[in-house]
């Protein structure tokens, strides 16, 4: 991909304690989420990339204009951005329709196609003449994004948005904004330090660690990658875009392709978004060496086992291969976790290499 | 009221006019300079944070003093006042109103610099990311949300200027119409034994100075429930 798609930046400063040495590529497109533990720079690397903070030594294009190099360094006012603190930082003197048109450019009028279709998404018709005193924390949150996006902006940088919400809250705007992001042609960089939201949202990851990116590239691949983190979690999982086949109105089943293998979810009307998600945990995932009949579990895929790690005393993690069968699919290969006991990997002799058939308990739609 | 005499309506006349232009001056000085106290990062700001806040421990007659030697012929406010013709910035209503500008810097620097200091910079970063510039931020976010602020300031510029007397003392003297303000005409008026008149003026400077305050209050607490975030 050519670097006019892209998002690149160098950063090599000290903020503080924190030693920022960063080396980000990412793609001007879909959804980039960074993740972290707290303290290893995530909000300081967004910030940079705003301009908000002034590396002493950087390096920022994005979809190839350049915002930072040797000497030059484009102000915050002149990127063409939209950024979403943790905290909404709404204008306190204003009302929701003046905090709204704040960043609007004078030819987008109240009332606009686009005006209409970002109150539409972010449901704000209620709020817009109220004081902004009075509104909750998601509320704040959602009239701060929609602030951003009437910016017009041709990246949009979100610092843990949902972070401060309580669980109501966060279950409230997480769709809003998973919808928000699909029809988005603007790409967004997402901070969080919440792997499940970034599990809903995100396209690509960026690991990051200490002041550096310990890994970045499509969500799936460092999902899979037995050399990060992530691999060994409890919670490992893994996600997949999938392609609706079917929906059984009798029994609420709906059936997903994922590159040839089917799967089959639970839910409780057919499912509308245009592109599917689906979630399986590494624990959800048991083996077998035949394919198990007289089960009550609906997906068994046959899979080859990929890489095997030992990831605490009790358990190993696996990362499958998803059918094994059909060659032409290997090149971008679909491949799954499973978290299971040592005492199992010796039983069963398992080994990489080995063609076996993956049993997942539970399959979540992530985006229905 | 009607009991007042001419020279008393021209004091306060004079005293409202002092009191006025001190504080339009001060707004335009103040706010810059208590922009730059609460926003630069420089080590020595806070040396000129200092200076501001002097007049507020040192006694009038100190400031008196020196603003006399300052304004007087042989110093630089003399040479000032030769550009029109004068010989001295002493004893007059420009001497005057730069000395009170002086003694109540600090009276609007100080809340400015607080409201300044406690909005912090979130709301102007949240500007400067919606397309603003520094400019724009500083019109549009920072200086709406220190009203409550400014006001308090301008409220307490001007009722302090009404009611400073001693380094009017020292520099203006008692020339009516000129220099003599309020607080020196009740000083005239006991010095020359005049009760009545003196009793009635500082009366309605007490009504007056209670009113403003209570004013102050009042428009404070509506305001800054209007601006905290």
């Amino acid at each position: 991909m050519s670097s006019n798609a892209r998002i690149i930046a160098s950063f090599h400063d000290q903020v503080g304690s924190l030693a920022m040495d960063i080396a980000l590529d990412v793609p001007a497109q879909g959804v980039t989420a960074v993740f972290g533990p707290s303290g290893s720079g995530k909000t300081t690397l967004l910030r940079t990339l705003a301009g908000l903070h002034q590396a002493k030594d950087g390096f920022c294009s994005v979809a190839g204009q350049v915002w930072q190099q040797d000497r030059f360094f484009l102000p915050t006012h002149k990127r063409l951005i939209g950024y979403v603190f943790q905290d909404a930082a709404l204008f306190p003197h204003l009302c929701v329709r003046k905090n709204l048109l704040f960043g609007a450019s004078k030819s987008m009028r109240e009332g606009g196609d686009l005006w209409n279709g970002i109150i539409a998404a972010l449901e704000l018709q209620p709020l817009i003449s109220r004081s902004v005193h009075n509104l909750s924390g998601g509320e704040k949150q959602r009239v701060a994004i929609g602030r951003a996006l009437l910016s017009e902006p041709q990246l949009l940088l979100m610092d843990e948005p949902l972070s401060a919400l309580d669980e109501a809250s966060k279950r409230e705007i997480l769709p809003l904004l998973e919808r928000l992001c699909q029809g988005l042609s603007v790409p967004l960089i997402y901070v969080s330090h919440n792997m499940a939201e970034i599990e809903r949202i995100a396209d690509t990851l960026v690991l990051m660690e200490q002041g550096h990116i310990l890994a970045q590239g499509p969500l799936h691949q460092l999902q899979t990658n037995p050399d990060l983190p992530l691999f060994d979690s409890s919670n490992a999982a893994i996600t997949l875009e999938a392609t609706l086949q079917n929906y059984d109105a009798t029994y609420g089943l709906a059936q997903f392709d994922v590159n040839g293998a089917q799967f089959f979810v639970p839910t409780a009307s057919r499912p509308t978004a245009a592109r599917h998600r689906l979630k399986i945990l590494a624990r959800d995932v048991s083996l077998s060496l035949i394919r198990p009949e007289q089960s009550s579990i609906l997906n068994a895929v046959p899979v080859v086992i990929q890489h095997a790690k030992r990831s605490d005393d009790q358990h190993m993690t696996l990362s499958l291969r998803l059918n094994p069968s059909n060659a032409s699919t290997i090149s971008h290969a679909t491949v799954l976790l499973a978290r299971i006991t040592r005492r199992s990997w010796d039983s069963l002799e398992l080994k990489p290499g080995m063609e076996i058939f993956a049993s997942v308990k539970s399959v979540a739609l992530e985006r229905g | 009221m009607n009991g007042f005499s001419h020279e008393i309506w021209q004091a306060i006349s004079l005293t409202l006019q002092l009191a006025g232009l001190t504080t339009i001056i001060l707004v335009l000085i103040g706010t810059p300079l208590a922009w730059w106290l609460a926003r630069s990062g420089r080590w020595w700001k806070e040396i000129i944070g200092t200076c501001v806040s002097l007049p507020l421990v040192l006694p009038p007659t100190v400031i008196g003093f020196y603003l006399l030697i300052l304004l007087g012929p042989s110093g630089p406010g003399g040479a000032l006042a030769n550009l029109w013709g004068l010989r001295t910035l002493a004893f007059s209503f420009s001497g005057l109103v730069l000395g009170s500008v002086i003694y109540s810097l600090p009276f609007m620097v100080q809340p400015l610099r607080n409201a300044f200091e406690a909005n912090g910079s979130r709301p102007l970063e949240a500007a400067a990311t919606l397309r603003a510039t520094p400019f724009q931020a500083f019109w549009r976010v920072a200086i709406p949300m220190a009203v409550p602020g400014l006001l308090s300031g301008m409220i307490l510029t001007f009722t302090h200027t009404i009611g400073e007397f001693g380094v009017v003392l020292m520099i203006g003297g008692n020339i009516p119409g000129q220099t003599k303000v309020l607080s020196i005409a009740i000083f005239d008026y006991v010095e020359t034994g005049q009760w009545q008149a003196a009793h009635s003026l500082a009366a309605a400077m007490v009504v007056f100075a209670f009113l403003i305050i209570l004013a102050l209050k009042l428009v404070e607490r509506r305001l800054s429930a209007r601006v905290t975030p």
